[in-house]
């Protein structure tokens, strides 16, 4: 589905991304993990195709096209989600407004026709189950003054109404509290197929024991240096980051 | 911002005008040039009484030793007034006597700019008073309202078939001497609608005037005056557009409202006029007095206007709030893009007890363009316990544009409560990225960031209204995204 080789990037000069390979199938979850401000959202970003970031060197191959040639909104449109580690707020548009633009100009560039208000509304009602999040909230202006936690909640739900191929979860489980992360695990899981992938960024061991990775990745100053199974987070909730650190440099001495 | 980033606003907000064509029809046009002569001309044409002429000419001499303003925030060069044509009216070969009767090509005219002079095809619920250049080509649904009391007309004909009421309210809130535009107007005011709404009537549908200018160097000079009597509602909508011209057109109309004892108007108005080219050549000088009186206690005025064309806006709907505990509003939304320059905004004269006012303007600037919004909210010694409550947002699309405000507060009563808000702000690149991200394209993106941002003012609107001024915010800053 999504094959990065070597992806290197950099922003106003700054070398961040130093040769990201990554190889992600139908059906898999990935999990990155990495001390702050090692590049998980950087590269996150490049593969969404955020225009500050420089691709200097490397591919990015999603369902067969080249994913670095294409325009944000048509990533997008082909399958590929991000959910943001910070949402942003957009004032006087309401979530349901936002949220069917977003789903009508996908259709529009699937060749399906709008949905119109009554079938809208339906599919609305039976994802909202799904993530458990309240009409009230979307009816409100997108992320204005949403809680931390109801702004991851709206990404979710967002990625349920589009139903991407590829989903990239920057930081979704930080600032929820403890039953919310329940219900955003649930909601990835029931969103899980053979069709699709998901690439889950996060801090945490605890979330990826609701969501189970095939794969546990750890990026450490813009590149992998580690890929493990589940067993990995583990290994790095105990030892923290150090370990990989001291091996590191032994190797480069 | 990073350089792409402003590129792409900078395609955004390259426009198109969609309303640029002239209709090839024959006119009978006054002689070039401003003078008594002029005065009598356009009288004569319309066959108006001595004490209409009287008075022409009266504003004309006042208007002579007056002074054009200087004081907006706004710069075009000279107006040579003597270089405008002040009369033309489209020839028609026959006098319709009937909708069925309009000249084809008038007809067609209307229809592509989305105004169906058909009765049965328009939307229900709204009756039109279609205007091109100097004179009301149809009124629609007169027969219906009349059944109900309403007179719906052209200025000119309410003249001739209501001269009493006429006569008692023209110039009645907006005198000839009110200012250098407003003495222009009374002199050589063509025509524009009239509606009286008698008392504990509530106008059964929506009421519109749509303007048209189409023949080259001609100024239009519309006149309208609506009257709501005591206890009765009217709800009207303007709208305007023009054709594409390298040269300026003058525009100064002058508007009056009167509402009475617990009448309320609701006032709203879509502008649209050309507003000239990407390097500023051509467009319309919008230079307009309006201007509603809430005559009697309760009664109720409120402006909302949705302000997109025109090369220079000149325009501050006012309201006086005369009766005790009656209420004014203004709601407005002012978009300049490329050269276009726009000093708008409104006036609360409170002189009622328990008088109260509203203002929320919003103001969108992109390319070149500066967009001034300027208010007055004046309390008189009298006015015991006036509220008035302001908010004044802009938004800037790009470096290169300006947003200004310019409050002005004169406060006489110690018991007023006067509140002004004002914030200026940027459409984010993060915004746009996250829009992008949900497979929007970036003009699609700007148009829906923009209209959450005029959304209050938006929701004033008609319904009927309210999707087309929409799909006009995107327009007029919309171009291709490469
Ligand atoms: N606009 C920018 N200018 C300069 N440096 C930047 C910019 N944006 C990001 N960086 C830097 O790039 C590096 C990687 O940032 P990134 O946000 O990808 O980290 P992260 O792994 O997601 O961290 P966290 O776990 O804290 O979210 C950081 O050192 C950050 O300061
Ligand atoms: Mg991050």
């Amino acid at each position: 589905m999504l094959k990065i080789e070597n992806l290197q990037a950099r922003i106003e000069e700054k070398e961040i991304l130093k040769g990201i390979n990554l190889d992600i199938k139908p059906g898999e979850v990935h999990a990155i993990m990495g001390p702050n401000g090692s590049g998980k959202s950087t590269l996150a970003s490049v593969l969404a195709g955020r225009e500050a970031y420089e691709v200097t060197g490397g591919s990015a191959d999603f369902l067969g096209k080249d994913l670095l040639e294409m325009a944000p909104e048509d990533r997008a449109k082909e399958g590929l989600f991000l959910a943001f580690q910070y949402p942003v707020e957009i004032p006087g548009v309401s979530t349901t407004n936002f949220i069917k633009t977003a789903v009508n100009e996908k259709r529009k560039y699937q060749g399906l026709e709008p949905l119109d208000a009554a079938q809208f509304l339906k599919t609305m009602k039976e994802k909202m189950q799904l993530v458990q999040i309240n009409q009230s909230l979307l009816s409100r202006s997108l992320n204005e003054g949403f809680s931390g936690g109801e702004k991851k909640r709206n990404e979710i739900f967002q990625m349920a109404m589009l139903e991407p191929k590829l989903a990239i979860l920057d930081e979704t489980d930080s600032g929820l509290d403890i039953d919310a992360l329940r219900i955003v695990a649930n909601g990835v899981n029931q969103l899980r197929s053979k069709d699709n992938a998901f690439l889950v960024v996060t801090h945490y061991q605890r979330l990826l024991d609701y969501i189970v990775p095939d794969f546990v990745h750890v990026l450490y100053n813009g590149k992998i240096v580690r890929s493990g199974t589940k067993e990995l987070a583990l290994e790095l909730e105990e030892k923290g980051y150090d370990f990989i650190k001291a091996e590191l440099e032994a190797a480069t001495v | 911002m990073p350089e792409e980033h402003e590129d792409i606003l900078e395609q955004v907000t390259t426009s198109e005008y969609k309303y640029g064509f002239v209709t090839a029809i024959e006119a009978d046009e006054a002689p070039r040039g401003l003078s008594e002569d002029t005065v009598r001309f356009i009288s004569a044409k319309k066959n108006e009484p001595e004490w209409l002429l009287e008075h022409r000419l009266k504003s004309f001499r006042q208007w002579l030793n007056m002074e054009e303003p200087q004081w907006p925030n706004v710069t075009y060069p000279k107006i040579d007034f003597q270089d405008i044509i002040y009369y033309s009216a489209p020839k028609q070969k026959i006098a319709p006597k009937s909708l069925d009767e309009i000249d084809p090509e008038l007809r067609k005219t209307f229809e592509k700019l989305g105004i169906s002079l058909d009765e049965q095809k328009r939307i229900s619920g709204v009756a039109v008073d279609a205007v091109m250049d100097s004179i009301s080509v149809a009124t629609t649904f007169k027969d219906e309202l009349s059944k109900v009391g309403v007179i719906f007309c052209s200025m000119s004909e309410a003249v001739q078939e209501h001269p009493e009421l006429v006569k008692k309210y023209l110039g009645s809130v907006v005198p000839a001497t009110d200012n250098y535009f407003s003495a222009l107007n009374a002199a050589v005011f063509s025509d524009g609608s009239f509606c009286y709404i008698p008392k504990g009537v509530r106008c059964p549908m929506e009421l519109s005037t749509y303007f048209r200018i189409n023949a080259a160097n001609t100024g239009q000079f519309e006149r309208t005056l609506i009257v709501a009597e005591e206890g009765s509602y009217v709800s009207y909508l303007e709208g305007c557009t023009a054709p594409q011209r390298d040269e300026n057109q003058l525009h100064a109309a002058v508007v009056e409202l009167v509402a009475m004892e617990k009448a309320e108007i609701k006032y709203s108005t879509v502008q649209n006029w050309y507003p000239g080219d990407k390097e500023g050549k051509g467009g319309i000088y919008n230079f307009v007095t309006k201007r509603g009186i809430c005559a009697g206690s309760h009664a109720k005025i409120s402006w909302t206007q949705v302000e997109t064309g025109s090369s220079v806006t000149w325009k501050y709907p006012s309201v006086i709030l005369k009766g005790d505990y009656s209420i004014g509003e203004f709601y407005s939304v002012a978009v300049t893009n490329n050269y276009q320059q726009a000093d708008t905004g409104t006036k609360m004269v409170h002189l009622g007890k328990n008088t109260r006012s509203r203002i929320v303007s919003k103001g969108i600037s992109a390319g070149k363009s500066q967009n001034s919004y300027r208010g007055l909210v004046s309390v008189s010694k009298n006015a015991d316990n006036a509220r008035n409550f302001s908010q004044c947002d802009s938004m800037l699309l790009g470096d290169k544009c300006g947003a200004h405000t310019f409050p002005y507060i004169e406060v006489k009563n110690n018991t007023a409560i006067v509140e002004h808000e004002a914030t200026t702000s940027k459409i984010g690149e993060d915004q746009i990225f996250y829009c992008n991200q949900r497979g929007m394209d970036t003009e699609t993106a700007v148009a829906l960031i923009i209209n959450g941002f005029a959304k209050e003012v938006m929701n004033q609107l008609p319904m009927e209204f309210a999707v087309e001024a929409q799909k006009l915010l995107a327009i007029s800053l919309e171009g291709s995204v490469g």
